[in-house]
C-alpha cells in the first residue's frame, strides 16, 4: 500500500517517478535480455515510446516500419504467427487508429499474439494537441474480441503489467503516458492481469481509476477522508477482462462509485464499470472524464484541470454520489 | 517430386471444377478471381512449395498466404488436392455454409493449416514480411510467397509494406500480383488505375518479373528466379484472364462476385470437360 504522508491538494505535492512510457521502454529492454522470441517493431517514435532502449541493445529485433502503422501492425502478426513475441508501438492516437483495421484482422480476430503499447496516450501530453492525443483508445482496444486491454498507473505497475504482458499468450493492448507519473506501488506489489489493487481502504464510497488519474483519487480520498468520507480506491488497471468481483464488491460494500479516467467518458473504463455495476449491485455513479470533446495546446496540468481531470473534481463527484445514496 | 506439365494441367482442370461446384452450390463467392489464380496456386503447391501436408506446421516449411483471400475457393481446393488433414475434399461444396471448416474468407480457427486469416485486402504482404523477417532472423530456409490482386494494390497498406521489404531486403518473400484486369465494380484501369504495375514495383525496389500467369513452365521458371535473387525481394506480375476456363466468365466483371445459375454451372462444367 502506499504511503498516504505528505498529502496535498494538488498533484505537485506527490513524488513524481518516471512516466510510464519510460518504463515501458526500460521493462522491453529487461525483457529482450531474457527472452531472445521478444522482438520490436517501432514508426518513427522510438525516441518518444522508449523503445529506443530496446534498439540500441537489440538491433537485430528491432525492426524500423517507418511512418507506417498499418503495415506495421501487420508486420507484427507475421512475426507473432511465426512464433515471435512482437511489441508493437507508437502513439496511442496513431497505432489504435491507423492501424486498428490489421489490429481488427490481423491479431483479434486469428488470435495472434500482438503486443501493441500507445504511449502518449490522454491529454496530458499537452502542447502538441488533439492530433497527437489519445482519448479513444481504450474504447477501440475494447473493442477487439480476446484483446487484454491495459492501463497502468506508475513506473512499478508498468514494468510488472508489460512482464505479464509479454507472459500472456494472446493479444494485448497497454496504455501508456508522456508525463511523469506520481510513485502509486512499492517495488515489491504483486500484479495480476485482471485483478484490480485497492489502493486505499473505504467504506463510504468507491473511485475507480487507472492510468495518471490514480494519483489523483488517492489526493481525492485524503480530501474526502478530512470531511469524514472514507473513499475506497481502486486501480483497475487491467480495463479488460475487468475485475468484476471487485465492483460488485465496492457497490456492495460502499453503495455509491465514482468513476475517473484520463478518455472520453462516453465509451471508457466508465461504462465498461457501469456494466457491471448494473449487472450485479446497482448503486450511484458518478462519472469524471473527457466529455464529448478535443482538448487544445497547453501544459499538461494546465489541460488536466481545463478538462475536469483533477482530484477536486474526483471529490466533488464522489460528494455527489454520496449524497444520492439517499 | 516436379511433376510435368501436363500432370499440372490435369489438376488444373479438377481445380477449375471443384471451383464452380463449391460456388455454384453455395450460390455466392468469387468465381472469377479464383479460376484467373488456379496455374498459380497449382504451381505452387503441386511443383514448387517446401511443405509436407502431413506435418502442416513443420518449422523450416514454406508459407502461402491468400492476400486476396476472396478467391478462397481455389486455395481450399489446392489445399484438400494435396492432403491437408482439415482440407476435407468430401467437404468442398459445404463452402460458406454454417459450421462448414470452408468459411467465405480463410479462417484459420476452422483450417489450422492455414498461414493466416484473411479478408480484408491489402493486409497479407505485411503478413508474409513478418515472416520473413522472422525465418531470417531464425536462420530458418523457409521463403513466404503471397497471392495479391490487382485491385487489391490499390491498399495504401500494400505500398507501405512494398517499401519495407525491399528496405528490409527480404529476398525470402515473393509477391506474385493476379494481374486480371477486373475489380468488383469492373475493368481495373476504370475504377483506379494500376498501371505501368511492373514499373510501380521495380520502383518500390522489388525484384520484378512479368510473366504469362496460367503457363506452366513460365510460372516456374519465375519462381526459380525469385529464389534465385539475392538482396531483395521479388514480385511476380503475372498476367491472367478473369474467370479462365469459362468462356462466358472470362474478362467478365459480372462473374468477380457472382455465383453461377445452375444452369450456368452445367455449362461451366461442360467447358471445363
Amino acid at each position: 500500500m502506499p504511503s498516504n504522508t505528505g498529502v496535498a491538494k494538488i498533484k505537485f505535492e506527490v513524488k513524481l517517478g518516471p512516466a510510464t512510457r519510460e518504463a515501458f521502454g526500460r521493462a522491453l529492454a529487461e525483457l529482450g535480455r531474457e527472452n531472445k522470441d521478444i522482438v520490436v517493431c517501432d514508426a518513427d517514435l522510438s525516441k518518444s515510446t522508449m523503445t529506443t532502449y530496446f534498439a540500441k541493445e537489440f538491433p537485430e529485433r528491432f525492426f524500423s516500419c517507418g511512418i507506417a502503422e498499418s503495415n506495421m501492425v501487420g508486420i507484427a502478426a507475421g512475426l507473432a504467427l511465426a512464433g515471435k513475441i512482437p511489441f508493437v508501438s507508437s502513439f496511442s492516437a496513431f497505432v489504435m487508429t491507423k492501424g486498428f483495421e490489421q489490429l481488427r484482422v490481423c491479431a483479434a480476430y486469428p488470435k495472434v499474439n500482438v503486443k501493441v503499447v500507445g504511449t502518449h496516450s490522454g491529454i496530458s501530453i499537452g502542447e502538441d494537441g488533439p492530433s497527437q492525443m489519445s482519448v479513444e483508445d481504450t474504447a477501440l482496444a475494447c473493442a477487439l474480441p480476446g484483446f487484454v486491454v491495459i492501463s497502468p498507473a506508475d513506473e512499478v505497475s508498468t514494468k510488472a503489467l508489460i512482464r505479464l504482458t509479454a507472459a500472456h499468450v494472446g493479444p494485448v493492448f497497454v496504455r501508456t503516458g508522456r508525463p511523469k507519473a506520481p510513485v502509486i506501488y512499492d517495488a515489491a506489489q504483486k500484479f495480476e492481469i485482471g485483478k484490480a489493487i485497492q489502493v486505499v481502504p473505504g467504506t463510504d464510497v468507491t473511485i475507480v481509476t487507472n492510468g495518471l488519474l490514480l494519483g489523483q483519487a488517492i489526493l481525492a480520498a485524503q480530501t474526502l477522508e478530512s470531511e469524514g468520507i472514507a473513499a475506497r480506491v481502486l486501480d483497475m488497471h487491467t480495463v479488460k477482462p475487468i475485475d468484476r468481483d471487485a465492483i460488485a464488491r465496492a457497490a456492495r460494500e460502499t453503495g455509491a462509485i465514482v468513476v475517473a479516467e484520463e478518455h472520453l467518458v462516453d465509451m471508457g473504463l466508465g461504462v465498461r464499470v457501469a456494466q457491471v455495476v448494473a449487472e450485479t449491485r446497482p448503486c450511484p455513479m458518478e462519472f469524471v472524464g473527457i466529455r464529448d470533446t478535443y482538448a487544445e495546446s497547453g501544459e499538461g496540468d494546465e489541460l488536466l484541470a481545463k478538462y475536469g481531470l483533477t482530484a477536486a473534481e474526483i471529490a466533488a463527484a464522489a460528494r455527489k454520489a454520496v449524497a444520492r445514496k439517499g | 517430386m516436379p511433376k510435368s506439365v501436363a500432370e499440372l494441367q490435369a489438376i488444373a482442370k479438377r481445380t477449375r471444377r471443384a471451383i464452380i461446384e463449391m460456388i455454384g452450390t453455395a450460390k455466392s463467392g468469387h468465381p472469377g478471381g479464383s479460376l484467373s489464380a488456379v496455374e498459380i496456386l497449382v504451381e505452387l503447391y503441386f511443383d514448387h512449395l517446401r511443405i509436407d501436408p502431413a506435418n502442416p506446421k513443420w518449422a523450416d516449411r514454406d508459407r502461402f498466404i491468400l492476400s486476396k483471400g476472396h478467391a478462397a475457393p481455389v486455395l481450399y481446393t489446392v489445399m484438400a488436392e494435396a492432403g491437408f488433414p482439415d482440407t476435407p475434399a468430401s467437404q468442398l461444396n459445404t463452402l460458406r455454409k454454417l459450421g462448414s471448416v470452408y468459411q467465405g474468407h480463410p479462417d484459420t480457427r476452422f483450417i489450422g493449416s492455414l498461414e493466416a486469416s484473411t479478408g480484408s485486402l491489402g493486409e497479407g504482404l505485411s503478413l508474409a514480411l513478418g515472416l520473413g523477417l522472422a525465418a531470417r532472423l531464425e536462420g530458418r530456409s523457409s521463403r513466404t510467397f503471397v497471392l495479391l490482386g490487382d485491385g487489391e494494390i490499390q491498399e495504401g497498406q500494400i505500398w507501405e509494406a512494398a517499401m519495407f521489404g525491399a528496405f528490409h531486403k527480404l529476398d525470402n518473400v515473393v509477391a506474385i500480383v493476379d494481374y486480371n484486369g477486373i475489380q468488383l465494380d469492373g475493368f481495373v484501369k476504370d475504377i483506379m488505375e494500376v498501371a505501368p504495375l511492373a514499373d510501380k514495383w521495380r520502383a518500390f525496389g522489388w525484384k520484378t518479373l512479368e510473366i504469362d500467369g496460367h503457363s506452366f513452365p513460365a510460372i516456374r521458371e519465375a519462381l526459380e528466379e525469385a529464389a534465385a535473387t539475392k538482396g531483395q525481394p521479388t514480385c511476380i506480375v503475372a498476367h491472367t484472364v478473369k474467370g479462365k476456363g469459362v468462356s462466358f466468365m472470362e474478362n467478365n466483371p459480372k462473374f468477380h462476385g457472382t455465383a453461377p445459375s445452375p444452369a450456368e454451372m452445367e455449362r461451366a462444367l461442360q467447358e471445363i470437360g
